[in-house]
């Protein structure tokens, strides 16, 4: 073996699962079916907030082909929600028990033989509702007098997070120029594309076996257990193929219960399909956001001080809320050194359909705020915009008193380089109205260190088996739900072992086969922890390997060892390698006969409260606006970003071009429309996704650092960009204009009115 | 309501099936011939994860009822390449360029682009993204979907398919 070592890191390598889409056998949960399945329906509330009064389903259950019918008195009132850390704000109950407090809140569940005469006899279920005085923004929710949604938060608020750092008020007294701005943000649907599906089977013994559509197949399986009164070992969840996330499949959901419950009732599967109309109307979304944001500057453009004010609209219950409230406060001070800070978050309960986690979790809210201020603040004070943020720009060793440290920081290099690309400075320069060039930039997270679910279990594990074949077998917990995660570990693990991608099988998506725990997709986690998890199973592995090798071939203790082209060497003497499996088989003799494995954990410590690294970028919108209609075109999209070592750059290219897609509605398109807590657009025809011809053509450049915490020096791509593309068409649109959108969405109903001065 | 018994060719195989007349095709396919590729993502014909080739033409098959199918030709993703083990080449372009990440909208997505080659074998950019704009994503900004369709087109054209 003369040639050099092979290296995955940095291939484009396709998809493990790319050949089983494009062929249409990836199993979704709404693939399968089970002998003797019953087919269930969720029956929703009508109202936004009223007692029950009472339930009759004497009608619904006489319906032929009808065979189990649930009610909140038929189930165990038991409060869950994944903030199990802090027992009151778990405020949900599967199903509504004497009180809705939604339009769409679960009130029942009917199985039957087929889904029509499910909804049929749903129909036929009777609830009298008493109705209660409801409320439907965060103002009169927070009124004097205001109804109360939940008897222990008599004036809806739920929580209130707070940052304090630094001396504001000198801070404030010290700027030069101080500028306070008040933002408002939207709800919007993840739609993705894949609803949510459940299929459940319980055994003899009331074991319980769950597929679903999740990001989380672990909370799901605790929370279950929860649920139902059993054990956490009596439920087994699988995710099969999920058809996106996107942060909205990452709870325990009413019908997964149902599912699981009525199958243990009847003896049969039980299978719930929602609908897209149920899952626009009813679904989680992004929470809309009123900040307030006060920021002051010397003259020369540095930051003295911020203070930022949030107020969440929750929806009825807090569901992913109170984090997405320390995160808005977190990404109120990231990106520039703010040497005072004070931070009030507010989450509010109102009669709306809940909020929940989606991509960004709180950041694109901040950011919008922040960027869109930072680029008021430039024109005010006379400096370019890309100027102000250099001037106060994160490096590496920044320290967020109490918060985090930065890491690996790219964040000057991108600015630099989405100015050159952009061709930033001659287009100020020649600025024509109805066209703008707008920026903004972010950072974000890789990975959470909070434990709100209150995991007994490390973050992730991974266990590493190997066989006298030269292949290996990787199985975790960790959550693929389309972003590609699998094949980035299966690469870590390839890497590590000197094998090829194809020589690893992967087990994942089992609690009940895979090592506890993995605490699933969210906050760009899954690369850095569960990869950080693969390399350290992968080590222990390794040191076995090595000391067969180092035996076999009699070495000198100072020899360094690798793994590389199928075959274990000492490093100084490539040539001289033996055949990963036939050490495998040595290993393996030594041993008696027992297989060569090992369980690999990683659990952030000793990093803050946030995350054990950050990503960051800088993106500009080159944007024209129709004077007379106010319609708005991004004639391009220019984006550099900070993601560490990119492990595989098709993988990262993919993230970051469906992230646009993804901001892009946000900005300018996608709302959803409510009227008294109804959900008015429940279609793709109403709700506007942007499809292939609304997208502008985009660049997209990398600046490589090094992520000490990171597997092989990688970080977070792809969520942290949710973030700054609505502040860069804002802005785009504001040099184009003079309208200074400080409410999203940027429709042109709003460019028209401002241009004709209504 | 009557059961209709109709015979259709699906990928091929000539299949008699008896439905009533309010099954859709999308149903038909799914649930009574278990041909679970064709996805279906929201049921009112706006996201085009359901697309089928109906007589050579694309369809969103949770629009077209199952007995508007009697006597006529169906293909779905599963019928698209010549063998089990080769892909077709917008398959294989799909795999190659990264085109497909949580793979729900790629059926769809596979059966409009394969109709647009097989009707414009050089489409320009433009034409692509005309032609799957029926086909919503969420995934991938459809950037390298773009690019597999390109590639697809330049593989066909090289191999004189």
């Amino acid at each position: 073996m003369s040639e050099q070592r092979k290296t995955l890191i940095g291939k484009r390598v396709p998809r493990l699962d790319a050949h089983a889409k494009v062929t249409g056998t990836a199993r979704y949960t709404g693939d399968l079916s089970l002998p003797g399945m019953l087919y269930g329906v969720m029956v929703r509330s009508p109202v936004a907030h009223a007692h029950i009064k009472h339930i009759d389903v004497s009608k619904a259950r006489a319906f032929p082909g009808v065979k189990c019918i649930i009610t909140g008195n038929d189930v165990p009132a038991i409060r869950y929600g994944n903030w199990r850390l802090v027992p009151e704000l778990q405020d949900e109950t599967v199903l509504a028990h004497d009180c809705v407090r939604f339009i769409g809140d679960e009130v029942a569940a009917v199985a039957a033989i087929d889904e029509a005469t499910a909804r049929k006899a749903a129909e036929l279920i009777d609830v009298e509702y008493e109705p209660l005085p409801a409320v439907f923004n965060v103002d009169d929710a927070m009124a004097e007098g205001a109804p109360t949604l939940h008897s222990h938060r008599e004036n809806n608020l739920s929580l209130e997070r707070k940052i304090d750092y630094g001396d504001l008020e000198k801070a404030f007294a010290e700027a030069d120029y101080i500028r306070e701005d008040t933002f408002t943000t939207h709800a919007v649907s993840h739609a993705y594309m894949e609803p949510c599906v459940a299929l459940a089977q319980a055994d003899a013994d009331g074991r319980i076996t769950l597929w679903t559509s999740t990001q989380t197949p672990y909370y799901v399986q605790c929370l279950l257990a929860q649920t139902m009164e059993l054990r956490e070992n009596d439920v087994r969840v699988i995710k099969p193929h999920v058809g996106g996330g996107f942060g909205g499949k990452m709870e325990l959901r009413p019908w997964e219960f149902c599912a699981a419950w009525m199958a243990r009732e009847t003896g049969q599967p039980v299978k719930f399909t929602l609908t897209r109309a149920e899952e626009f109307a009813s679904g989680r979304r992004r929470h809309p956001v009123k900040i307030t944001s006060k920021i002051g500057f010397k003259k020369d453009g540095s930051i003295t001080g911020k203070e930022v004010i949030a107020h969440l609209d929750g929806g009825a219950y807090n569901g992913m809320g109170p984090t997405a409230t320390f995160l808005i406060g977190n990404f109120g001070a990231m990106l520039y050194r703010v040497p005072a800070y004070r931070y009030r978050g507010n989450y509010i309960y109102t009669n709306n359909p809940p909020a929940g986690a989606m991509r960004g979790f709180g950041a694109p809210q901040a950011l919008f705020a922040g960027e869109t201020q930072m680029n008021l603040a430039a024109d005010a004070l006379g400096i370019d915009p890309i100027e102000l943020r250099l001037k106060n720009a994160m490096v590496e060793g920044d320290k967020i008193p109490g918060v985090a440290t930065i890491g690996s920081c790219g964040f000057i290099e991108c600015l630099e380089k989405v100015r050159e690309l952009s061709n930033w400075d001659e287009r100020q320069a020649d600025a024509r109205p109805g066209e703008g060039l707008g920026i903004a930039c972010y950072s974000f997270i890789s990975g959470g260190v909070f434990n709100w679910f209150n995991t007994q279990y490390t973050f992730s594990a991974a266990e590493v088996r190997v066989f006298d074949d030269g292949t290996a077998q990787l199985s975790t917990l960790a959550a693929d739900i389309g972003q590609g995660s699998d094949l980035i570990l299966v690469q870590i693990l390839a890497e590590e072992l000197g094998l090829e991608v194809s020589d690893i099988r992967l087990v994942t998506g089992d609690t009940a086969t895979c090592p506890q725990s993995d605490l699933g997709t969210w906050g760009s986690r899954v690369t850095l922890m569960a990869g950080n998890a693969v390399r350290d199973a992968a080590h222990k592995v390794k040191e076995q390997l090595f000391d067969m090798v180092s035996l076999k071939l009699n070495l000198n203790v100072i020899h360094e060892i690798e793994c590389g082209n199928g075959h274990i060497y000492p490093k100084s003497k490539p040539a001289h390698g033996l055949p990963f499996g036939d050490v495998v088989a040595m290993v393996q003799r030594s041993n008696r006969g027992k297989p060569l494995k090992a369980t690999g954990y990683y659990t952030p410590r000793d990093c803050g409260l946030v995350s054990p690294a950050f990503s960051f970028g800088a993106q500009v919108a080159d944007t024209s606006v129709d004077l007379e209609t106010g319609m708005v075109q991004v004639n391009k999209m220019f984006t550099v970003h900070d993601c560490g070592t990119e492990l595989n750059p098709m993988a990262v290219e993919g993230q970051l071009e469906g992230s646009i897609q993804m901001s892009l509605g946000y900005a300018l398109s996608e709302e959803l429309l409510m009227e008294e807590g109804k959900t008015l657009n429940t279609s793709f025809l109403d709700y506007k996704v942007p499809v292939a011809e609304d997208m502008p053509p985009s660049v997209s450049e990398t600046i490589e650092t090094y992520e000490e915490t990171g597997p092989f020096g990688a970080k977070e791509a792809g969520e942290g960009l949710a973030c700054p593309t609505a502040p860069a068409i804002a802005d785009a649109v504001r040099k184009a204009t003079g309208l200074c959108c400080k409410d999203l969405p940027i429709t042109s109903d709003k460019i028209r009115s401002y241009l004709s001065g209504d | 309501m009557n059961t209709h018994v109709i015979e259709l060719i699906v990928n091929g195989d000539l299949r008699e099936v008896a439905v009533r007349p309010n099954l859709t095709l999308l149903q038909l396919l799914r649930d009574h011939l278990r041909l679970t590729g064709t996805k279906h993502g929201c049921g009112t014909g706006d996201c085009g994860a359901c697309t089928v080739l109906l007589d050579g033409r694309p369809v969103n098959s949770c629009l077209t009822l199952a007995v508007e199918a009697r006597n006529r030709t169906i293909t779905t993703i599963e019928g698209i390449s010549t063998s089990g083990t080769t892909l077709h080449p917008v398959q294989q372009a799909f795999v190659e360029k990264g085109a497909v990440q949580c793979g729900y909208c790629t059926p769809g997505m596979i059966m409009s682009s394969v109709h647009l080659l097989r009707t414009n074998p050089d489409p320009t950019e433009s034409e692509i993204r005309h032609a799957i704009g029926g086909n919503i994503c969420r995934c991938t900004g459809y950037t390298k979907i773009i690019e597999a369709i390109e590639t697809a087109a330049r593989a066909k054209k090289g191999s004189g398919q």
